[in-house]
Parts: C-alpha cells; sequence; structure tokens
C-alpha cells in the first residue's frame, strides 16, 4: 500500500476517514482503493500537478507583511478529499438554515423594538458593550428585511464525531472562492475519482450568490458590485473572482461616488452610472468615512446616507456583526428557540460566558484545560490556548478576563477531527473544521459541503490560512453509491 | 454596462508594461549582438541604452560603471529601477491582478507565469551566453499574451484600451530609440561610414523591423531611409505612424475621446511632416514628437481615467511613466 494506511496511527479523536480499527470508513474505501493503486512516485506527481495547478492559477493568500508590502504565498492544498455522507450533510443543511433564520431575526429586532430584551432572554448590558453593534443602524429597514446574507459558519467534529458550531461569521466571510477552485484543481488532478463517486457540485455557487443579491434590488436586472478594500487585502483574489464568475462588476471606493440624489453611481468610461446592490466586502467601519472611520480611504463617502434612504441595498447589511460576536454565540440556542419556537438542529460548543461570575470563576480556575476567546476577534487571534500556553500567558490572560469579562468566553478543548493528509508521501492525520456557506435573500441556499481548512503542522488544530493552515476539497457524496 | 475608469487605466498600464517589458528585451540582444560586430572605437556604448530607457539618473545612484554586465542587469532584473525588464513585468502583473475579473483566465495566468519564470531565471539574465535566450523567452512571453489577448478576448472596449496602451508604448520607445542612436551614430571627429549600415541594421534589429524593411524599402540600409521606415511608413506596425492610426481607429471603438483624437491627429501630421523634418535637427523633432506623445497620455487620463474624481486616487503604485 503505498499510502502506507498500515502506519497510520490509531486515531485518537474522531477520523474523517479512519475508523478506530484503523481501516477506511465505507464512504473511503474506494478513494483509498483508488489511492493504494498509486506508487510513490504517482502520488508525488498527481501532488506537484496540484501545486502546478495552483500557483498557475495565481491561487494567492496574500499575508500583510509591513516591511515587504505583501507576499503572495500558494494556498496550501492537500489532494485527499475530505468525504462528508449526504444524508448527513442534508441534516446540517437543516440546521444552518434555521440558524441563519433566527440569527437574522434577531438582529432585526435588535435594531428595532428589542423584543428578545424586554423579554428577558437576551441582556441589555451585552448590547451597550458589544463592538459591533452599529447605534448609525437602529430603525432600519434593510429590503427583505435580512441582515447577513452571506454567513460563513465554522463547523468542527468531535470525539463523539457530531458536528458542532464554533462561530457564525457574519460580517465579511471569505474562503468560499477557494472551495470552488479547489474542486477545479480535483477535477484536473485526480478526475478518475470522480467515476467512482457521486459527487454533489458546488460551483453553481456563483449563480446563487447573484440570485440572492439581484433578489435585494427593487429592479429586475440590478447592477450589482463587489466593493473591494483592493489588490492588497488578504481576500482580493476572492473579490475579483467572485465579480467575474457573478457577472458583476469590481470596484474599489473611489470608483464609487454618492450623488446629491443619495443614489450610488460608478465612474466610467462613459461617465456615471447607477449602482443597485454592492456585495462590500469592507468592514462596516471603513465602510463610509462620514458615517464611521473619518480616516477610511477604503470607503465610499455617502454610502451609509445611500442606504439608509433605501437607495442602495448593501450585503452585509451594516451593523450585522452584532451576531457574530463570541459572546452572542453562546445565546444563539436561546435566540433559535425565542423567534422560531424550534430546538437547534446544531449544538453549539458547550460555553462559558465571563461575564456570568460563576462562570467566570469556573473559567479562571480552568485556564489550562480552556480555549478562551475574546468577542470579536477572528482569524485566530487574541485568543488563548490554555492547554498549551505557558504558564505566564495564562496569568496575563486571566488579568485580562479580569479587566473586561464582558469580552471573553471560553469552551474546553475539542478534540478537532482529523482527516488522512499527504505529508511528505504519507498519510498522517491532520486535524480539520468544516466552513459552509449560508446565503439568505428571497430564498435560502447552503453550499454542498464547503470549505476544508487543515491545520498542517502536527497536532496543530489552528487552521486559519494566515497562520499556517491549508485546504482539502469536500466531497458531499451519496453514500449509497459508494 | 460601462467600463470602469480605474479598469481602464489598469488596462492600458498592464498593456504599456507588457510592451515596455518587451522592447527592453529586444534592444538588449540587438545592441549585444551590434557590440559583437564593431570596431571597440566605434561600438554604441553600453550606457547609451541607459539614455534610451531615461534612466542614467536612477542608474548612477545604484551603479558606479556603466558595463556590460551593470547596464544590462539594471535593466533586466533590477527591482530598484522602475523600469526594469522585471519590474515591468511586475507591475504589469500587479495591473492585470487588479483586473482580473475582466482579463480572461488565460490571460491572466500567461502574464503571472510570465514574471514568476522571470524572477525564477534571474541567474540566467546574468550570464552572457544564457542571456540572450533569457531575453528571447521573454518576447516570446509577451507576445504569447498579446496573441492571447487579440485572439481570445472579445474586441470590446477593454481590448481598445489594450490597444491605446500598447502602441502609445511602441512609439514612445521607437522615438527614444531613434533619438539617441542618432547621436551615437554622428559621433563628432570619428568616421563611422564603413560601419554604419551594420549600426542602422542593428536599430532597425531592435524593433525587428530589419525584414520588413527590405521587403518595403528596396534601399539600402541607410540613415534618412531607416528614420523614414520607422517614423512614417504605414504598414509596418512598430513605425510610429501606425502605432498613431491603430490608436485612432482604437479610440473610434470608444465613447468621447474628441480631446484625445485632436492631439493623436496633430501627432500624426507631424510624423507625416517630412519637411519639417529635414529642415529641423533630428533631435528636435522627436523632442517635440515625444510631448505629442506625452498630450496624448495626458489627454487619455483626462477623458477616461479620472471621471468626476472627487479626491486624489490614493496611492496607486502602478500608475506613472516609470
Amino acid at each position: 500500500m503505498s499510502l502506507a494506511l498500515q502506519d497510520y496511527p490509531n486515531p485518537e479523536c474522531f477520523d474523517e476517514l479512519i475508523d478506530e480499527h484503523g481501516m477506511p470508513r465505507r464512504i473511503a474505501r474506494a478513494l483509498f482503493d483508488h489511492l493504494d493503486g498509486f506508487s510513490e512516485t504517482d502520488l508525488q506527481e498527481r501532488k506537484a500537478a496540484a501545486e502546478a495547478e495552483i500557483l498557475s492559477m495565481g491561487i494567492t493568500f496574500t499575508v500583510y507583511c509591513e516591511n515587504e508590502g505583501s507576499i503572495d504565498r500558494a494556498w496550501p492544498f492537500d489532494i485527499i478529499p475530505r468525504l462528508i455522507r449526504t444524508e448527513e450533510w442534508r441534516s446540517v443543511e437543516r440546521g444552518l438554515k434555521q440558524r441563519t433564520r433566527a440569527l437574522n431575526l434577531f438582529i432585526d429586532d435588535i435594531y428595532h423594538a428589542q423584543h428578545i430584551v424586554r423579554d428577558g432572554v437576551f441582556p441589555r448590558d451585552l448590547l451597550a458593550d458589544s463592538r459591533n453593534f452599529r447605534p448609525e443602524c437602529m430603525g432600519i429597514d434593510p429590503p427583505l428585511g435580512v441582515w447577513a446574507h452571506i454567513c460563513g459558519t465554522d463547523l468542527v467534529k468531535d470525539k463523539d464525531g457530531r458536528f458542532y458550531v464554533l462561530e457564525d461569521n457574519l460580517r465579511v466571510p471569505s474562503g468560499v472562492s477557494y472551495m470552488l477552485e479547489n474542486r477545479l484543481v480535483m477535477k484536473r488532478v485526480l478526475p478518475e475519482l470522480f467515476e467512482s463517486y457521486a459527487i454533489a457540485p458546488v460551483d453553481d455557487y456563483p449563480a446563487q450568490l447573484r440570485q440572492c443579491l439581484a433578489s435585494l434590488a427593487p429592479v429586475s436586472n440590478p447592477q450589482i458590485v463587489v466593493l473591494t478594500p483592493g489588490i492588497y487585502n488578504a481576500a482580493y483574489f476572492e473579490h475579483a473572482y467572485l465579480a467575474q464568475q457573478m457577472g458583476a462588476e469590481l470596484v474599489e471606493g473611489n470608483d464609487l461616488v454618492v450623488g446629491r440624489d443619495d443614489c450610488v453611481y460608478m465612474r466610467t468610461i462613459e461617465g456615471l452610472h447607477k449602482v443597485d446592490v454592492v456585495y462590500r466586502r469592507i468592514d462596516d467601519l471603513f465602510l463610509d468615512p462620514e458615517a464611521f472611520n473619518p480616516a477610511s480611504v477604503l470607503g465610499v463617502p455617502g454610502l451609509m446616507r445611500a442606504w439608509k434612504k433605501g437607495k442602495v441595498a448593501l450585503a452585509n447589511a451594516p451593523g450585522a456583526g452584532v451576531a457574530d460576536d463570541k459572546v452572542v454565540y453562546t445565546y444563539v440556542p436561546d435566540i433559535i428557540r425565542y423567534y422560531l419556537n424550534e430546538d437547534p438542529i446544531l449544538p453549539n460548543v458547550p460555553s462559558y460566558r465571563c461575564v456570568d461570575p460563576e462562570a467566570c470563576r469556573y473559567v479562571l480556575d480552568h485556564l489550562d484545560r480552556l480555549v478562551v476567546k475574546p468577542a470579536n476577534e477572528s482569524g485566530g487571534y487574541g485568543m488563548l490556548i490554555g492547554p498549551t500556553a505557558s504558564p505566564e500567558e495564562r496569568a496575563e490572560f486571566a488579568e485580562r478576563i479580569r479587566r473586561d469579562p464582558r469580552n471573553y468566553m471560553a469552551q474546553p478543548m475539542l478534540t478537532l477531527s482529523t482527516a488522512p493528509t499527504l505529508v511528505d508521501h504519507r498519510a498522517e492525520p491532520r486535524h480539520l473544521d468544516l466552513r459552509p456557506f449560508v446565503l439568505s435573500g428571497r430564498d435560502t441556499y447552503v453550499t454542498n459541503g464547503g470549505l476544508t481548512r487543515v491545520a498542517l503542522k502536527k497536532g496543530s488544530t489552528v487552521v486559519n490560512s494566515s497562520q499556517g493552515g491549508g485546504s482539502k476539497d469536500t466531497w458531499i457524496i451519496d453514500g449509497k453509491g459508494a | 454596462m460601462a467600463m470602469l475608469s480605474r479598469v481602464a487605466e489598469s488596462l492600458y498600464w498592464m498593456s504599456r508594461y507588457l510592451e515596455r517589458a518587451e522592447n527592453t528585451a529586444r534592444m538588449i540582444n540587438a545592441n549585444a549582438n551590434v557590440m559583437l560586430d564593431l570596431p571597440r572605437e566605434i561600438r554604441p556604448s553600453w550606457d547609451s541604452l541607459l539614455t534610451i530607457t531615461g534612466s542614467e539618473e536612477t542608474f548612477a545612484t545604484l551603479y558606479s560603471t556603466p558595463g556590460e554586465s551593470q547596464v544590462s542587469r539594471f535593466l533586466i532584473t533590477e527591482a530598484r529601477n522602475p523600469g526594469s525588464i522585471v519590474s515591468s513585468l511586475r507591475a504589469a502583473r500587479e495591473n492585470a491582478r487588479s483586473i482580473r475579473d475582466i482579463l480572461q483566465r488565460e490571460g491572466w495566468e500567461h502574464i503571472n507565469a510570465l514574471y514568476l519564470e522571470a524572477m525564477a531565471r534571474i541567474p540566467d539574465s546574468e550570464s552572457p551566453k544564457r542571456r540572450f535566450a533569457y531575453l528571447d523567452d521573454i518576447i516570446v512571453g509577451v507576445q504569447t499574451i498579446a496573441g492571447l489577448i487579440a485572439g481570445t478576448m472579445s474586441h470590446d472596449e477593454a481590448y481598445e484600451f489594450v490597444r491605446l496602451g500598447c502602441n502609445l508604448e511602441r512609439a514612445d520607445m521607437t522615438t527614444r530609440i531613434l533619438d539617441v542612436r542618432w547621436v551615437d551614430l554622428s559621433p563628432e571627429g570619428k568616421d563611422v561610414t564603413p560601419f554604419e549600415n551594420l549600426l542602422w541594421m542593428s536599430v532597425l534589429k531592435s524593433m525587428t523591423a530589419y525584414h520588413m524593411y527590405r521587403r518595403h524599402c528596396q534601399t539600402a540600409v541607410g540613415r534618412d531611409s531607416v528614420v523614414k521606415f520607422l517614423l512614417e511608413d504605414t504598414l509596418f506596425p512598430r513605425s510610429c505612424h501606425f502605432c498613431l492610426r491603430d490608436m485612432l481607429d482604437a479610440l473610434d471603438r470608444l465613447p468621447q475621446g474628441s480631446c484625445v483624437r485632436e492631439k493623436l491627429v496633430e501627432a500624426i501630421d507631424r510624423v507625416q511632416d517630412e519637411e519639417s523634418r529635414r529642415r529641423t535637427e533630428l533631435h528636435r523633432f522627436i523632442d517635440d514628437l515625444q510631448i505629442k506623445l506625452g498630450e496624448i497620455h495626458d489627454a487619455l487620463s483626462g477623458c477616461y481615467f479620472d471621471v468626476e474624481k472627487s479626491s486624489p486616487r490614493q496611492n496607486r503604485p502602478h500608475c506613472g511613466n516609470g
């Protein structure tokens, strides 16, 4: 066996493809039968082909570095796909739809009557301290009442093999283009496998996204633009890619102007041209120097004014981030019950809110066993991973928690699931997570799978691409056919 | 849908930088070639390439002697020279990257690959033995991209801006080469007559014009006929006249543009004005022509790139005539 599965360590956690006896799971048999036929050279060739493919497509991830401007780094890709059974996925899909529906109702309520606060389900103080709550958005009615149109929800599997929601990304979630490109690379590198499996396609995403965005405009063939901070942004590749795939215009702040009529226009070679929907990939605070950060050069002066007057649709709506705060996260199960009167289909990771004195005491006493997260950071920044941190780091973090308990929540250290990942010429277990994308417009749509991120360092659970993570193609496959 | 001003500008600069990289590569190869044929005392020196590219000052801040290895490194791979081939390819790539949604995928892939390859093979460029092949591959690379763009991209507005950029850069380079070589080839007190043909042949070769010249001009290779061919010829795609005409044609397919047209027509009249060329010193004549090319660029910017600009554009580092 070229892949040397006999050397594959018996999983200490849930492994996506290998069972507790070290044998491929039923769903993965065809995959390993196929890979077993590969010599070491074959394997290296396919891997090299994937790398060449990625480099030539210019799939690069910019890591910002102050001294050298920007660095292009090929996005590491593993050729062994991650497999998920269709039946399992359908239930995840239902759970995601339920969750984003509830979150949108929550955001809309927060910016209107705040019933959930009045009914004592959600504490008022949390709102007052929330960094992503935008008082500017009070009383605004975005089209269809939807605020978070594009949502990237991070899922992990624990020891028990169940999916848990790790966090919701409701501001400007990225990664979907890598999901699309990964599939393209796999089709070019291992086309034979597509014969043995019935794999749910992912490439209708851009069309779905377009439809979702178009449903926000009152006109039938709206002008849609993707607003990017520009080529030095880490996700620029994705902005360009999505614009191109949707047939939308890719614009930077400077390309747009808000007219005296409060409408938004693009500057074109024929003069000004009206814009109906802005898929913005710029954070709230940089969106409009008139309304928020006056020093922002990325945004468009007057954009908020245009949005408030209903002259343009913004996706995601400003202020939607109020619900992707990591402390608000701990309330999502309650939020689902409150608005939908349903039990959550997808569970949260059990969490301790430091704002609750009792929970806070527990967290401070058990820092060596917990993962502590600040409310408003993303990308794995500002976290404490208790079990691997030094006593000094823990002490310092404890101080931070005491100073600002509202800003922290803690979770038990999960044992993230693994999947076989090619390291040199052997398959080794590496931890992974999954980011599906949920679109909410007139209809709701969930991607078939999503972006699987892999922590390429042995034992590491940090999958963020900014911190040395890679990715895999994710296959939703019909279990019966395999 | 009308095209974004910024996109038009990026297409234009992408095209200019690609053309600049190709022209510089041709020029260096032609120079190296003619060197081998001429006696030492009348060889056009390497520093004349600095004059052609207008980069003597930048060079002087980085190197002490303008020898072959220094000049060629400066012009080919020097990152601190914004006009070097590698810098031009990088700028072309950065511009292309900011309009990836406009270029078709292969176009971007080739531009990206060309830059990466030029970077990876830098050691080749420093070996006199392998330099020719290195530069030749860059020329072929740019030609491939040009072919791909012309052959697979819709000839829409985006394409016209590519054409405008390419032709303006080409016309600019042609005038620069003529200008400097004219001075080179009329050195005071030295008799270059026995080699003049050879030198003018190298001028033609640096623009890949030699064969076409032979086919279309039934005269010996002499300075007047070469100058005339490179300025006025209506059929050779690197002659000034041809480039300007092609720009006029591109402009016809774009909205607005009357102010650009005016400048173009002036330049075309100037190029064809053989009378005044004979009366004026060539250097002055070309100087004047270059001013006109600069005005064409300014008119393009004013007409298409700076529409209703509320504030000056912030650090777009890849625009500007390097």
